[in-house]
């Protein structure tokens, strides 16, 4: 088979089994989200932490406990990895984490993001891995989720200032989504080949009479939450393109599937939850077009292999491993930038000057198509109302979303979330530029830029996939992607409560001629438009300086 | 007594931490440890050891080096694609080579440094000229056709800094080969009129314009793609079709054997992709060499 029609094969296949997630796992998803039963390990659970299941929150204490369960975990993540010397490491035998380090990948891992500073396989022990890290990317998910219901309950209930309980939502998505799928793929990984064991490694002396330390540690497990929740660190340095995270190229396709299950089920989440499935539809829609046509031009890119060294090639293959080639790459590339997670089968650094433009174009659009789990819907949500906004301007009416007004008080919330990341991004990459601080860049001129803006995009989206030609295990580039993720998941989780508090408390209108229908191609058009100019009109500017640059040059 | 709510709320939260941690920190990666215990997948979960009698010699799924102590190729052995993983296939520093695509310019060495002594003379080489002098090498070593497209015949990039009158434009006032250190001939003798000079240390070129030149190499090389670029992984198991196909006949002259007998082992070892559209049809670099080891020792 020709290898364009394979590759074109392979995406077929992943949207043919999204479009059955999106109906399955999203509606198995809604029953147990929305469902009044708590199992018993559930209520184990919150006897055990002491919370009251069946309490509803305000916008303001569903925030807190966000806020106090995030931060509880920075620091418990932070102290694990300190102490690890002093721990039982199972087989490996490292050092505690220096301190600036350790802070960047605590706040790394808590906030979904997963930016690595560090070589997974000479830093962290493997109890740090599974104990810590592991457990963040379980709960970084669910935490991303659980906001997202809050936003849609503020949609669907009304006049009452509850938002349900984050408790519970944390738990459920934990306990009956993500861990289920989990123990199931972790077993299909390792029947690929991934590992999953408690030693050290073992000493080989290899044909040549060389000697290599064949790595062990609880990779499968990690690998499939990695992907599922949208994370993205590697067990080891080079990510999914290491044999024992991705050991062939139906794993590769299973891995993708992985990371954008989740994303592209909520929109049914929420179609069914707002007691209409077009709305959820028309999301839906919205993310597959951003996605398809994000995917597309990174393959269009990487077979097309411009640029010199590619050229020299033949091929876009370097930073590619064989077994999956450069077409399947370019869809893992473009999956792992759309939603949040970051993890990486190939290497961004080296992929051609456009191709490496459309990736950090995809995290520009603030991974919203699908985005990470949870965040990618909420993300999407904010975007709607800002369409309903400028749609209802076009034609000189209040706008209204879902039956609720979208009033002065919802654009501020719903502005704010936007410009939080941009604002990130321009600021931190300027000050990385007047600080000398992107000298640190493997590469000069605009890809030595690249490399800088590529960081604090992924940082400020929390994606955490890197253009990996960049020493960022300094004490300044710790300290402030550290910030850049840290007020990148933040702050928008607390706008986006906000938006949810003010929507929960209106009561409903109901829709009359003039209502712009959320469901009909004209407003999935608007959205995917809006999205489009708001992003483009934000970063082409700095992209124009970066990889843009390079590839007209 | 009664405690401030904030500080209750991180109280509960800090005991979500710990039960969430018990959960899925320590029992969800032990079952599954355990799961994987069943015949089958056992092999699999403890890294796909491959033993030569009470030998470990690697993993089937990892690639590894097949050259001798100084990193030349062992001409009775399939050769691994170029690795960035520590000195090459090294699992305990995995890595990409992470140089872009317009990785074009060396920097030289200082000649007054020793270029093997441990901080070595400060060179290092582009993506390009790395391409370029693994084209060659392996092209010398196969017996075929090096030359790429922006390379020169000494397996260098071929990349001009060129100075012009009024910076960026006017006439050409001086153009050097910058990967082409003196006194080595510049790939082009002129370049628009203007004698083409080879590269000294120290000098400043950055006022010139970066000018990689094409030259007349087949767009299509003899030498395979996977031949010249390092894996992402670094430990890339596997080569394409083309490049054993490229090795066949060294193999069979190295083992005193047919090209037939080799190109059987190939086909044993190589697997299509899978379900018929996943992936590159990939041979797998490990098993093949064990199986020639063992079907038709090497006599050196």
């Amino acid at each position: 088979m020709n290898p364009t029609l394979a590759g074109i094969l392979f995406i077929a296949s992943l949207i043919a089994a999204l479009a059955l997630a999106y109906r399955f796992l999203g509606d198995y998803m809604y029953r147990v989200l929305t469902s009044a039963r708590h199992t018993a390990v559930e209520r184990g659970v919150y006897r055990a932490v002491g919370v009251d299941p069946d309490a509803d929150q305000r916008w303001t204490a569903y925030a807190r406990s966000v806020l106090a369960f995030s931060a509880v975990s920075l620091l418990f993540l932070y102290a694990l990895q300190r102490f690890q010397g002093h721990l039982w490491q199972l087989g490996t035998h490292f050092v505690g984490v220096p301190a600036d380090l350790a802070w960047n990948t605590a706040v790394s891992f808590t906030t979904n993001t997963n930016w690595q500073a560090y070589s997974g396989e000479a830093t962290m022990s493997h109890v740090t891995q599974m104990a810590g890290l592991a457990v963040q990317n379980f709960v970084s998910a669910a935490v991303g989720v659980a906001v997202a219901l809050a936003v849609v309950r503020g949609f669907i209930r009304s006049r009452t200032d509850r938002l349900g309980n984050f408790w519970v939502d944390l738990v459920r998505v934990c306990w009956r989504i993500l861990l289920p799928i989990s123990i199931v793929g972790a077993v299909v990984l390792v029947a690929g080949g991934a590992v999953q064991n408690f030693t050290g490694g073992h000493d080989a002396t290899t044909l040549t009479g060389a000697a290599q330390h064949i790595t062990g540690g609880p990779v499968a497990s990690q690998e499939v939450i990695k992907e599922l929740g949208t994370n993205g660190g590697g067990f080891y340095n080079v990510n999914s393109a290491h044999p024992f995270e991705n050991p062939t190229s139906w794993t590769n396709w299973l891995e993708i599937f992985l990371l954008l299950c989740v994303g592209f089920s909520m929109p049914r989440v929420f179609g069914r939850m707002v007691g209409d499935k077009r709305q959820g539809r028309a999301i839906v829609t919205v993310m597959a077009i951003l996605a398809i046509g994000g995917v597309v031009l990174v393959n269009w890119a990487q077979l097309h292999h411009g640029g010199t060294v590619p050229t020299a090639v033949g091929a876009a293959t370097e930073g590619t491993d064989l077994r999956f080639g450069v077409s399947n790459s370019a869809t893992f590339a473009g999956a792992t930038t759309l939603t949040s997670t970051g993890a990486v089968d190939s290497f961004h650094d080296s992929y051609t000057a456009f191709g490496g433009a459309v990736t950090m174009f995809d995290m520009m659009l603030g991974e919203v198509a699908p985005g990470g789990t949870g965040t990618g819907l909420y993300g999407m949500l904010v975007l709607a109302v800002i369409t309903v906004f400028v749609a209802g301007l076009m034609v000189g009416r209040t706008p209204e979303y879902l039956g609720k007004k979208i009033g002065a008080r919802e654009i501020k919330f719903a502005s704010l979330y936007f410009l939080v990341t941009p604002a990130i991004v321009l600021i931190g990459a300027a000050a990385a530029m007047a600080t000398k601080n992107h000298e640190t860049a493997l590469n000069t001129g605009p890809h030595g830029f690249s490399e800088v803006l590529y960081a604090f995009t992924s940082a400020a989206n929390n994606n955490g996939s890197a253009f990996a030609g960049i020493t960022v295990n300094t004490t300044w580039w710790n300290t402030a992607l550290g910030l850049a993720m840290l007020f990148g998941r933040f702050l928008p989780i607390i706008f986006v409560l906000g938006l949810a508090g003010s929507l929960a408390a209106q009561k409903p209108v109901p829709a009359s001629a003039g209502t712009l229908p959320t469901h009909k191609p004209l407003f999935i058009g608007l959205l995917v438009g809006v999205t489009l100019i708001l992003v483009a009109l934000t970063f082409l500017p700095a992209l124009a300086l970066g990889p843009l640059a390079e590839g007209l040059s | 007594m009664r405690l401030p709510s904030w500080i209750t709320q991180h109280l509960a939260a800090l005991r979500a931490v710990l039960v969430l941690t018990v959960l899925l920190g320590i029992l969800y990666p032990l079952a599954v440890t355990g799961i994987v215990q069943l015949p089958g997948l056992r092999d699999n979960a403890n890294g796909s050891l491959v033993k030569t009698g009470e030998t470990t010699v690697g993993s089937s799924i990892v690639g590894q080096a097949f050259t001798d102590a100084d990193g030349n190729p062992l001409k009775q052995y399939f050769q691994s694609r170029p690795s960035a993983a520590g000195a090459g296939y090294d699992m305990d520093s995995t890595s990409a080579s992470n140089l872009g695509p317009e990785s074009i310019e060396d920097t030289l060495g200082d000649p007054a440094l020793d270029p093997n002594s441990a901080d070595g003379d400060g060179s290092s080489q582009a993506l390009l000229s790395q391409v370029c002098s693994r084209s060659k090498a392996v092209g010398e070593l196969e017996g075929v056709d090096g030359s790429r497209p922006y390379c020169t015949a000494d397996g260098l990039g071929a990349v001009l800094r060129v100075f012009y009158s009024d910076g960026l434009s006017g006439t050409v006032t001086r153009a050097v080969s910058v990967n082409q250190r003196c006194p080595a001939t510049p790939f082009i003798g002129t370049y628009e009129g203007v004698t083409v000079e080879c590269a000294k240390f120290g000098e400043d070129y950055s006022g010139g314009v970066l000018v990689p030149v094409r030259g007349d190499a087949p767009a299509d090389p003899a030498v395979p793609a996977d031949a010249v670029t390092a894996s992402g992984s670094g430990l890339d198991p596997n080569i394409s079709v083309a490049y054993a196909d490229l090795q066949v006949n060294r193999i069979a002259q190295a083992r005193g054997i047919t090209t037939d007998q080799v190109r059987a082992l190939v086909a044993k070892n190589t697997t299509g992709r899978a379900l018929g559209f996943m992936g590159e049809p990939a041979v797998n670099v490990l098993e093949l060499n064990l199986d020639l080891d063992s079907t038709y020792p090497f006599h050196g």
